[in-house]
Parts: C-alpha cells; structure tokens; sequence
C-alpha cells in the first residue's frame, strides 16, 4: 500500500492543506509543511506556482506571483523537499500546471519526486486522456499518484471513468469555479456531493474550492473523506506574523471550532 | 494534412489541455461544431450576415503605388472595410451562430486591440444576447476608442490586472469566467488559439477572406493562385484565413509576420516563433514564449493585437513544416509600414496590419509575381500610437 493509500483505509474526516510553495518568503515551503505536521494536518498540497495559474482565483494567483518573484521553481522545490523524509510522515501531493514540469520534463520530474517522497500529482491541465496516451506508465513506475479532479459538471460516465483510473483519491472541486474561499455551501453543492457519494465509488474523494473553516470542512465530511483548503489558509499565511503559532491556532479552529 | 486529427492536433501541436471543469463545455463543442457549421441553414445565415451585415466581401485592391515602389504586383485584402474594421467579425459572426444554436445566453470574450472585443460586443447587440469582454488594463489604455465602442455597444468591459495586463491575462480572465459559468456561457474565442476545436473552429469561420481572395484573384488577373499571401500573425487568424485555402498550393509562399517589439534579441518581443519553444498556452501544445523554468514570459508589442506570447497550433505546424514562413517585423518598421501605405494609397492601416505591410520590404519578388497582402484591419483605433510617433499634432 503507498502512504494515500493507508492514510484513506485508516481514517475518516481528513484535514487537508493547500499551500503555495516558496511563499510568503522563498524559504517558508519546510517551515509551513512542519507546522501543518505538527498541527495534526492529514495531507498536504503543496502548489507550484506558475504564471498563468488558470484555474485560480486571485488568493492563490496572487501567492503564485509571490513566490515567483521569490525565486521559486521546480528545481528550488525539489531541493528544499529533498530532506523532509522521514521526518515528514504524511502524505505529500504537489499540485500545478502541466507546462513547468514539461519544460522540467516529466520523466525527469516524476522519478525526482519519487526520489524526494512526493505521493501524487494533481495537474488540472492534463486530461485523463493525454495521461492515459502519454504518462501513465511513467507514473506508474516512479509509483507516483496521479490525481484526478471530478466537478458538478461531470457526467456520472465520466466521474466513473476517473474512478477507474486513479489510484488513490478524487478530487471533488465543490462547485463550477476557480479557487477561492466562499462563505456557506448551496443546496446545489449538498446535491452533488450526495449524488457522488450515493455513486459508491471505488475510491475515495476529498472535496476541494471553497473550503474554509470548520463548519465547510465538518459539513463536507459527511459526504465525503475529507476537505481541502487552500485559499484561505494561503490568505493567512500572507498576513501572518507569527507563521508557526498562527498555523497551530487555524488548524486547531478548523478541525474543533472555536 | 492541414487539418487536426479528431483531438486537435497538427502534428505535435494542438490539443485540449484544460482542466476537468471546462471537458463537459469542450466536449459539447467538438461534438457539435462541424455538424452545425456545415449544415445548410448555418451557412446560409452566415453568408447571409456576411454579405448584407458585414458587407462583404472585401475589395481586393490593386495598389498601383506600391506595387511600382516594390516592382511587383501588389494587391491588398481589405479586411479594414468589414463592419467593424477588421476580420474579426467574420469570426464572431460564426461563432455566434453556433452559441445560439447551443442555447446559450451569455457570451464572453478577451480581447487585445479591443478589435475582437467590438466584433463580440457588435454581434451581441445584433442578437440580443448579454455580453462581457475581458481586456487588459494596459491594452484598455492604449485602444481606448474600442473600449468606448464596447461600452456603447451594450458589452461589460472587465480589466484583466494580472502580469502585463495584456492580452495574454485577458484569456486567463476569460477562461476563469468559463470555469465559473459552464452551463449558461459560450467564450467566443477571438483567435486560432485555446483549446481544440477553437483553433480549427475560427481558422475555418475565418477562411472566407482566402476564398475570396481565389476568386476576386482569377476574376481580375485570370489566375486564382498567388505567388505570395502576406498576412500578420497575433494568435493568428487572419492569417489562417489568409493561408486556408491556399495551403495545398505549394506554389503560393505564404509568410506570416509576427510581432517583435523592440527586436528579438531585446526581450521586449512578441515573436513567439522567433524566441519561443514548445510548450503549453491557453489549453493548446504550441510555440510560445517561455524561461528555464517554464514560466511564461511577458510579451511586448506596440500592436495590442499581436502582443501575444503564443501563437496558433496550426502556425507552429506550418513553420515545422516549412509550409509557411514567420518573419519578425519591430515596432519601428511596422510604423515605418503604416505610414508608406497611408502616404502611397490613401488607407490607414491597423498596427497589426502594418506588421504584414512591413514584410514587403524584407522579401524579394519578381515584376511578374502577384503578392496578396491581407489588411486586417484599419487604423483608427491606432491614431493615438500614430499621433505620438509622426508627431501629428504638431503644427
Ligand atoms: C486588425 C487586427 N489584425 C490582426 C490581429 C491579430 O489577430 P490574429 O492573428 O488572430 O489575426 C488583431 C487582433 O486584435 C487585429 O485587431
């Protein structure tokens, strides 16, 4: 079993965090991934930033170009990563657009990330079927999870296809938008989310976009294994002074209430 | 050979590689196109809209002037004629069709010179349908005639702030609203670029002007082929509907002309052929603008219309495959171009226009050739750059 795979057969209402790498200063990437460990955080998603991140809203977009002008990259990632295990002891994703690591090369990308103990990918702007023609073998011999998104738009054939193909979770984006926290959770979305479930997948899903704080994150454990947040966590991380303390303190707020 | 395989790709360029949130859009849009587009109550619309609303087609002009100065044969496509000013509205035209066809009620769109976004906002108005056109900032700033005409015409202008605030963040724009919208919202994309079936889609809308050009072309000199189509490349369609019909032709040299700012060594460029490599834009595997890390560069030009980083699947594939020639054209000598052809035939040509015109000087043709080169649009939109440049408020 890889590291997702044991982490999603032993526990429920997981807490996922989604963080920029290399913000709000070049070096923060470990100090953010130890204080999420510490904190009790189940996984987290480290974002790569690019310059045309098209699937963000302006939180996320605005940490990317951060961390950009902060000198941060793939190469400077995988050696700021390169000694995080064991140390670090739970799952590890990183999330980002497809041209960066193209230009990396993927090959060269997937067997760093293997070296380093990243567990999966999340590319959006690869689709199912270019990583099915092109990439699947190459993910499946570095053993990295490659991590599907499904969104209310998808048809019930289509989330059964991702199901299939994946090997670790889903990634539910909450509702038809970029990232970004929003406050309360629609009917619409509580449809969605109960239609998926009633779909008795084979893999788990974790609901993402628009997650923000312990009522969103206790409401979508209901129907799901677990929540990601991004936005509002990387909106912290903008303004806080005290990076550890105020990591602990959102944390804690998230998985107990106030 | 010069159309895409069934996922979008020229050769190696092409493709759909967009996020899980807009495959259920795409996915319609590919399934549908090409049954509606050549469905007989599709193209009698369009050419209908074509002739009686657009007013085409196009004269193509024998410029005498210029083909003396040249020692060749000069003949202009007057896309500056269309309503609106520009090819774009073939496109938009098209597109707006198919989005009624598919039911939907609101349109959105990205511009650069603002060009695009008048023919969006002008189709709009004519069908009845809402309407929201991003732009950059800076591109607001320097075309602000069409961002008035925009307004005018009924459209919502939203600046794009990110990066350069160019053309390239008005896309990004364009493409998160889509994300947010999927079931209501048709993105009339403006050039040959995003995701396939977009670059397939509007080369095909805008092929009318090379179809045209074959026609009006044995009309007047018994011939219907050219030995040279010049057209501007921004993301590229005018030269697609330059180039379309010609392409299985490999007697017509077909020569694009990108943008390349300040030069192609300076970094201040737009020259995605000339400076880029291959990589990922807007959905589509192509040439584009890129450093070491796979970051996209900012692009510059003086032309809001071609400061583009990328460029059109089919382009890159035409240059791979020698089909087609791209020459940089700078600033300088697109100004230098705008104002010879003003001064020589009396029409003001756009910006982005003139990077076409500007190419005429750097090829060398026989007294014998006929040299087709496709004004796309007019200049009015560029009296500001051209006021500064040729001083013209001085006395
Ligand atoms: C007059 C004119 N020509 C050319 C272009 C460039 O676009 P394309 O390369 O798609 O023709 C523009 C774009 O705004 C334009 O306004």
């Amino acid at each position: 079993m890889t590291r997702l795979q044991k982490l999603f057969s032993s526990k429920k209402d997981l807490l996922s965090i989604y963080y920029t790498a290399g913000y709000p200063q070049l070096n923060a990437t470990r100090v953010v991934l130890d204080a999420l460990q510490e904190s009790g955080v189940d996984f987290v998603e480290i974002g790569m930033p690019f310059s045309d991140p098209l699937a963000d809203g302006p939180v996320i977009q605005q940490s990317g170009t951060q961390a950009l002008q902060n000198g941060m990259g793939l190469e400077v990632l995988l050696q700021q990563l390169a000694d995080m295990r064991p140390g670090i002891t739970m799952p590890v994703v990183l999330m980002g657009y497809l041209n960066p690591v193209l230009k990396f090369g993927m090959e060269r990308f997937l067997e760093r990330c293997a070296q380093v103990g990243v567990d999966g990918l999340i590319l959006p702007d690869l689709p199912l079927e270019n990583y099915l023609e092109e990439y699947r073998p190459l993910f499946e011999r570095y053993g990295i999870s490659n991590i599907f998104l499904i969104t209310p738009q998808t048809p019930e054939e289509r989330v059964r296809k991702l199901d299939a193909h994946s090997n670790s979770f889903l990634y539910m984006v909450s509702s038809a938008a970029v990232t970004g926290a929003k406050k309360g959770l629609s009917d619409f979305q509580l449809d969605y989310f109960r239609r998926i479930k009633a779909m008795q997948l084979q893999h788990p899903a974790v609901v993402g976009f628009g997650i923000s704080d312990n009522e969103s994150y206790k409401t979508v454990c209901q129907y799901a294994q677990g929540a990601i947040i991004g936005s509002a966590f990387v909106k912290l991380l903008g303004q806080a002074k005290d990076l550890k303390g105020e990591i602990h303190r959102f944390i804690s707020e998230v998985k107990n209430g106030k | 050979m010069f159309h895409p395989n069934e996922k979008g790709f020229y050769g190696a360029y092409g493709g759909a590689y967009i996020p899980e949130m807009l495959i259920p859009n795409i996915e319609e849009l590919r399934g549908k196109y090409l049954r509606i587009l050549e469905s007989d109550s599709f193209q009698k619309t369009y050419h209908h809209l074509l002739s009686d609303y657009a007013g085409r087609p196009s004269p193509l002009f024998k410029a005498e002037r210029m083909s003396q100065h040249y020692q060749t044969n000069i003949w202009l496509k007057r896309e500056d004629l269309n309503h609106t000013g520009s090819h774009k509205l073939n496109n938009t035209i098209g597109q707006i069709l198919l989005a009624k066809e598919m039911g939907r009620r609101r349109i959105i769109a990205e511009t650069g010179a603002g060009q695009h976004g008048v023919a969006t906002a002008t189709v709009c108005a004519l069908m009845g349908l809402e309407c929201v056109v991003y732009m950059g900032q800076t591109d607001m700033e320097r075309q602000a005639p069409n961002v008035a005409r925009m307004r005018m015409l009924g459209a919502e202008v939203r600046p794009a702030l990110s990066g350069n605030r160019t053309l390239k963040d008005a896309t990004n724009e364009a493409l998160r609203d889509w994300i947010a919208h999927p079931t209501d919202t048709f993105y009339l994309i403006g050039s040959v670029v995003g995701p396939h079936p977009y670059p397939d889609m509007v080369a095909r809308l805008q092929a009318v002007i090379s179809s045209e050009i074959k026609q009006q072309l044995k009309e007047k000199t018994g011939t219907e082929l050219p030995d040279y189509v010049l057209a501007c490349v921004g993301g590229g369609s005018n030269a697609a509907g330059s180039f379309y019909h010609f392409l299985e032709h490999p007697s017509v040299q077909l020569i694009g002309t990108e943008a390349a700012g300040m030069g192609v060594e300076s970094g201040e460029t737009a020259a995605s052929m000339a400076c880029g490599e291959k990589g990922i834009i807007h959905g589509s595997m192509t040439y584009l603008m890129q450093d070491g890390d796979g970051q996209i560069t900012e692009p510059y030009s003086i032309s809001a219309g071609l400061d583009y980083p990328g460029i059109g699947p089919l382009h890159a594939f035409l240059k791979d495959s020698h089909r087609a020639t791209y020459l940089p054209v700078t600033d300088a000598e697109a100004l230098d171009a705008a104002l010879e052809l003003t001064r020589l035939e009396g029409i003001i040509p756009a910006l982005e226009s003139a990077h076409a015109l500007a190419a005429l000087g750097k090829l060398r043709f026989k007294p014998t050739d006929q040299v087709v080169v496709t004004v796309s649009g007019r200049g009015d939109k560029d009296m500001k750059t051209y006021m500064e440049h040729f001083k013209l408020t001085e006395k």
